[in-house]
């Protein structure tokens, strides 16, 4: 469980990446404890795809720092991928193998004996054993994305990325992945996740990060979050700030890129 | 990464690509459907009206269409490379403890068997049409040497043109210019029956010297020195494809 004597699994200082001349990383700093989700929070082209690609190595910073299990990801490449597990925003499943030679794949791109066992094992634990002979283009969205997370699995990395695990998911199929993604934390894997959807934050996060025009703008528990806006007055009608109406008040409508001070300190904020 | 795992990686990848064409063996068959109806067009068609001298048509220009078979194989590996970096499994492989380049190395060694099983489609329907030759197991294997190697050499640059392409079309159209470079070559007519500047273009372009090097291994001729041209026209584009493909590649992932 998260202890605060715990060195952080993810530790990110001052990161800034540009393409071009368009900055989307600003000076990002965040660290996750070992053992909990950590939920960075943001709209389309808020750069969080930018940094759980930076952390996995697929991506060079341009400045700053970020650590994954302690190893660097800039110099210490290897170490940093023998850690994580990454599940991409677009399901990165094969689709002409079967689900189980999907699994089995990646067991022995782990160097993992009994390569068949392992996929086997996971297939029941997701539900997919009858699904497992067939065909991964022929799965429905929410089949794909828990293979997708199952082959996250193998090898039990101690770090879990997940960038935008339910993103064109239908609500029964988002449950499904929800309920997975706890059964991972309660296993002691830390868990990166990114999201547009609030409720989604909301339901499985420890902690919450809002991401917005490349910075971090606010972090916390959810009970710290709404802490930030005024605490519900009875009126007519009382009335707890909503995740999405921090959120909203927060980022401060729709985000505007290239303009940095529409991201003003929460405390501002009015309601 | 060790070699150990190179070589177990790149092995489990290139067993996953040859799953892929074993499941969608038109790939196979479209490959060689091109080289096998011109082949057909140019010995049942315009073969009677070429004069080749003593040998048969069939005999003359085999070495040619095998070349041509090779370059409309190839689009094929640009073309997976491409689906592979567009469906997000490639950023897969490459967050993972893998050895890197083993992700590349896996479609290159895909495609040298899918060209090669293509290549023997060809080769079969040709002795059917009434190919013959005299060469033996030497010849034959100098024979798979050559369009190895030229296989290799056009497929490096293959996967440049699969990891820079923006769509799926661009990823395969840089091979038309391959299929039709053995036309202005020695592969269908003799060279000296074109004009003046056709003909000096045919003669120093690669197609011509490694059409003439397996034209003269099937007939049992001496292969004089234009089997050295071949060797290093494929060695060079071999050399100049890798490099590029590496810094393509390092690129993507930097």
């Amino acid at each position: 469980m998260t202890t605060t004597t715990d060195p952080p699994a993810i530790r990110v200082q001052g990161l800034e990446k540009s393409y071009g001349d368009l900055p989307v990383l600003r000076g990002v700093d965040f660290d996750v404890a070992p053992g909990s989700i950590f939920a960075l929070l943001g709209s389309n082209g808020a750069g969080k795809t930018t940094a759980v690609r930076i952390l996995s190595t697929l991506l060079k910073a341009d400045r700053g720092t970020a650590t994954v299990q302690g190893f660097d990801v800039a110099t210490r490449g290897a170490d940093v991928r023998e850690s994580i597990s990454l599940t991409g925003q677009f399901a990165a499943v094969d689709e002409i193998l079967t689900g189980r030679e999907n699994l089995m794949l990646v067991a022995e791109l782990r160097h993992l004996r009994r390569p068949g066992e392992i996929a086997d094992a996971l297939l029941a634990r997701f539900s997919l054993t009858e699904a497992g002979g067939r065909r991964a283009g022929t799965y429905s969205g929410g089949m794909r994305r828990r293979l997708d997370i199952a082959m996250s699995l193998i090898g039990s990395p101690p770090v879990i990325f997940l960038d935008e695990p339910t993103t064109g998911l239908d609500p029964q199929a988002r449950i499904e992945v929800w309920d997975a993604v706890r059964e991972l934390a309660s296993t002691g894997t830390t868990v990166l996740l990114t999201t547009q959807y609030l409720d989604e934050a909301e339901q499985l996060a420890d902690r919450i990060a809002v991401l917005h025009d490349g910075r971090i703008i606010a972090e916390g528990t959810l009970a710290e979050l709404k802490g930030l806006l005024p605490p519900a007055r009875v009126e007519y009608v009382e009335k707890q700030p909503t995740l999405e109406e921090v959120f909203l008040a927060l980022v401060g409508g729709p985000p505007t890129p290239g303009d940095a001070d529409t991201a003003t300190p929460p405390t501002s904020q009015e309601q | 990464m060790s070699t150990t795992h190179f070589v177990a990686d790149t092995s489990a990848l290139t067993r996953r690509s040859l799953r892929h064409i074993l499941r969608s063996p038109d790939t196979i068959i479209t490959t060689a459907v091109t080289p096998v109806a011109l082949m057909l067009i140019f010995v049942y068609v315009f073969g009677g009206a070429i004069e080749v001298g003593s040998a048969s048509y069939i005999n003359y220009m085999l070495p040619g269409i095998l070349l041509i078979t090779v370059a409309s194989g190839i689009a094929y590996t640009a073309y997976r490379l491409f689906m592979d970096l567009q469906g997000g499994i490639f950023e897969r492989f490459q967050s993972m403890p893998i050895a890197r380049s083993s992700a590349l190395w896996a479609h290159v060694l895909t495609s040298l068997v899918a060209n090669l099983v293509s290549l023997a489609v060809v080769v079969g329907v040709a002795l059917l049409m009434g190919f013959r030759t005299g060469a033996g197991l030497l010849g034959w294997l100098a024979v798979l040497g050559i369009l190895t190697l030229f296989t290799l050499a056009l497929t490096w640059v293959a996967t440049i043109a699969g990891l820079s392409a923006k769509t799926v079309d661009g990823a395969s159209a840089f091979s038309y210019p391959l299929i039709f470079l053995p036309f202005i070559s020695s592969a269908f007519v003799p060279t000296d029956t074109m004009p003046a500047p056709v003909e000096w273009f045919a003669e120093n372009q690669p197609v011509t010297s490694i059409v003439n090097t397996i034209r003269d291994i099937f007939a049992q001729q001496p292969v004089g020195t234009d089997i050295w041209i071949a060797l290093a026209w494929c060695v060079g584009i071999l050399v100049a494809g890798y490099a590029f493909a590496m810094l393509t590649y390092r690129r993507r992932t930097a």
